[in-house]
């Protein structure tokens, strides 16, 4: 189907269930049971899961393929967020504008970026893009500001002009309300809740809006996969000396790579736009590059479905562990006996919980690298095989060790 | 014999550099505007020379990068916070009568630290105003044992494995750092303020023949400036003329031999990073007077550390000096009010700038050897 073999079409359908169906999936528990907080089917955290999907998706083009680690992925990602915020503010709120300028936007400064920082490889390669990255973060921070609007950021207003006519999106204003980002009239918040019982499930319309983004940036990432250009990038980890010594020009191709990245970068971050439009410059610090290797490196460099899993798995945690506090965690832990022992579990969950967050996520991390160098998804090929009585395979398999 | 001249080459395109800098600057704002300037990037410089030496030293030594160096730095801020917490740790004597101003009582009886309990009140508060030259002594030790269980509990099991992940896993514990500093001490910065006699600022231009007050520069940002080359010159000389030291750099030229010789290597290697993490250490303890320290001050300094490692040259110890210092002075001119006036902005992104620009021109760094990671 669509040119791919039967493995990637049941890949990509697997996914495409999976993300039409998160939203039920995502909401085993019913409400008002202890449990409950564990849910994360809803609208907010849902498009995030897709959005930062397509993002380390992107990034593992590069990163996967060519063996590349960028630091500076973050400002791609802030550029396709002012870029989609100017359009909604000047042309229509209708998205398609505004994302399709983002990507555009985002393409071209990777494009300089990548074309100056892939003169050098290896570390000094992921120095240049972090100094390339922050150098846009500090520039949004005081120069831009005009078009950045500097640490208060940007959001829609009312007297934006939007001059595109109405029944396009245009039109500075909805009955005195700043009006929302949509598709041809169709409200990315418009939500439809779908009440079972004592389960209540949210179908939000900005989210499938993503999911599809997300469904198409995997197909073109898979063909891309499979592709002699797909090879060639392999290649250049494998051993990018020995190409070169057979007469093949490496740079374009990883330049090509770099680019591509940069626009998924851009498309995850128009899409942050089109969900929620507002947008600040921690969107472009050094931290949010790091969160996207993090979460390429959590769910699998070079596998298809690990960026996606790697995203799902860190925006949850965010999510869900920041919301936990001392008063859920007794409630929960009340079995236990009171006094010293209720106390003292409270207190070791709640280093990881609430405002801590970061440490589980920190703690997760360091487990991953030290002990699944192959990410989630080695885990559940490891798993796999001893279910079907094989030898578990090495998580360093030949194919990420060069031939000598 | 020729990785000699080329060095001595490389040293001495560097100084004719800094002097062409010098002579640039001085033509275009004037000799005593050049000299205030260069002087006052110097501490920071200083600063970021020092995490420059200490990153450097490792990824010499172990050939691993670092990435939460620029932690061991902020912990190293964090035990002057904690100790000049502890001079203030007291107890209520007994027959203590409750404060009052005016009628008004507050916050219970007056507590006595510890420490002017048992030294007297006099020696106590002098010991408590003198914290954080004080926390050096504690901070050492701490920061070498920090260095070395990192060292052996983390590190060793990745040096084979590539430098991404190296990267990744540093990261990781440096998140987890900060998180418990975090957790510890708060989100906010907490200043440790340096020893009352040595507040104030010093005259500098007089002293090179200036105009009154053309150069005010205070006392503590010049001992900064003195005790960081104090622990380079230090850990040069450590490395130069002890047999200890000699070991090291052969270690550093080529592992394997000095193994084979039946020398111990990955001892005297745990032992540097313990090492390097003091020097990290010392450096935090000091800046704390400075620019208060906070639990994400580690990062940011990270940052610009490796910018300075690479710009300085991967592996080359004075190349690391020297890059910190002259990024240091570098974002000192580019703050000046006439640069900012005709380039806004400047003083954000020039360090970036100009590691751009120096990995573009001069691949390697100011001084780095070649065959230093380039795979």
């Amino acid at each position: 189907m669509f040119g791919l073999n039967g493995k990637d079409t049941l890949l990509l359908v697997a996914v495409a269930l999976l993300v039409a169906f998160a939203p039920i999936l995502m909401n085993p528990f019913p409400q008002g049971s202890a449990l409950e907080i564990f849910n994360g089917g809803y609208p907010a955290l849902m498009q995030r899961f897709v959005i930062f999907g397509i993002f380390a998706v992107g990034f593992n083009i590069l990163f996967g393929l060519t063996g590349y680690l960028s630091f500076g992925h973050a400002a791609f990602l802030g550029a396709g967020s002012y870029a989609a915020m100017w359009m909604m503010k000047l042309l229509t709120i209708n998205v398609i504008p505004a994302l399709i300028f983002s990507v555009i936007i985002a393409g071209i400064i990777s494009l300089a970026i990548g074309y100056v920082s892939l003169r050098r490889s290896g570390i000094y390669f992921s120095i240049l893009t972090l100094a390339f990255a922050q150098m846009a973060f500090q520039l949004a921070q005081s120069v831009l500001q005009p078009i950045t609007g500097g640490e208060t950021g940007l959001q829609t207003n009312l007297n934006d002009p939007r001059i595109l006519p109405q029944f396009l999106g245009g039109g500075s204003n909805v009955d005195g309300n700043i009006p929302k980002p949509s598709l041809f009239g169709l409200e990315m918040s418009s939500t439809y809740d779908l009440v079972m019982g004592p389960w209540t499930f949210v179908f939000n319309w900005g989210y499938y809006i993503s999911g599809l983004m997300l469904l198409i940036a995997l197909y073109i990432s898979i063909r891309i996969f499979r592709s002699p250009f797909g090879m060639m990038l392999r290649s250049i980890k494998s051993n990018q000396q020995r190409l070169n010594y057979t007469g093949l020009n490496s740079r374009p191709y990883m330049l090509t790579a770099f680019v591509i990245s940069g626009m998924y970068a851009g498309l995850a971050g128009g899409l942050l736009v089109a969900m929620d439009p507002q947008v600040g410059t921690e969107r472009m610090q050094w931290t949010a590059s790091g969160e996207v290797v993090l979460m390429t490196i959590l769910g699998g460099v070079g596998t298809l479905i690990g960026p996606i899993l790697g995203a799902s798995v860190i925006k949850y945690i965010e999510d869900i562990f920041s919301k936990f506090n001392d008063t859920v965690l007794n409630i929960w832990f009340d079995f236990l006996p009171d006094g010293i022992v209720q106390d003292g579990f409270v207190w070791a969950i709640s280093l990881f919980t609430g405002k801590q967050w970061h440490l589980a996520s920190g703690v997760i991390f360091m487990l991953v690298i030290i002990f699944l160098p192959g990410g989630l998804v080695s885990l559940t090929k490891s798993i796999g095989d001893r279910v079907r009585r094989k030898p578990a395979r090495d998580a360093n398999d030949a194919s990420t060790t060069p031939a000598e | 014999m020729d990785s000699s001249k080329n060095s001595l080459m490389n040293a001495g395109l560097a100084i004719g550099g800094v002097l062409l800098f010098f002579v640039a600057m001085s033509s275009l704002f004037g000799m005593q505007t050049t000299v205030a300037q260069i002087v006052n990037g110097l501490d920071k410089g200083a600063a970021y020379a020092l995490i420059a030496l200490g990153l450097t030293l490792i990824f010499g030594t172990l050939g691993v990068v670092n990435f939460a160096h620029g932690a061991l730095f902020m912990l190293g801020a964090f035990v002057t916070v904690m100790l000049n917490d502890m001079m203030t740790w007291g107890f209520v004597p007994e027959g203590a009568e409750t404060q009052s101003v005016g009628g008004f009582s507050f916050g219970g009886p007056k507590e006595t630290p510890y420490i002017e309990h048992w030294f007297g009140e006099t020696t106590g508060q002098l010991i408590a105003g003198w914290s954080v030259p004080l926390s050096l002594i504690i901070a050492v030790p701490i920061m070498i044992l920090i260095g070395v269980a990192m060292e052996r509990g983390l590190i060793k099991y990745f040096y084979k494995r590539p430098h991404a992940d190296q990267i990744l896993v540093t990261f990781g514990l440096a998140i987890i750092l900060q998180e418990i500093v975090k957790y510890n001490f708060g989100a906010m910065s907490i200043q440790a303020p340096e020893p009352d006699s040595l507040r104030g600022a010093m005259d500098l231009g007089v002293l090179l023949g200036f105009d009154e007050g053309a150069i005010r520069y205070p006392y503590w940002r010049l001992i900064y400036f003195g005790f960081a080359a104090l622990v380079v010159t230090a850990v040069f000389a450590f490395l130069q003329f002890t047999t200890f030291g000699m070991v090291i750099r052969a270690g550093m030229a080529d592992r394997e031999t000095v193994g084979l010789l039946g020398i111990n290597v990955d001892r005297r290697f745990t032992l540097m990073f313990g090492l390097a993490a003091a020097i990290a250490g010392v450096a935090g303890v000091m800046y704390n007077p400075i620019v208060p320290p906070n639990y994400h001050m580690g990062m940011d300094f990270l940052v610009i550390s490796f910018v300075v490692v690479v710009v300085g040259g991967m592996g080359s110890l004075p190349g690391a000096v020297l890059a910190g210092l002259l990024l240091g002075v570098l974002e000192s001119f580019a703050s000046m009010q006439v640069v900012l006036e005709t380039l806004p902005g400047t003083n954000q992104i020039v360090i970036y700038l100009a590691a751009i620009i120096i990995l573009l021109t001069r691949p390697r760094g100011l001084m780095g050897r070649k065959g230093v990671m380039e795979d």
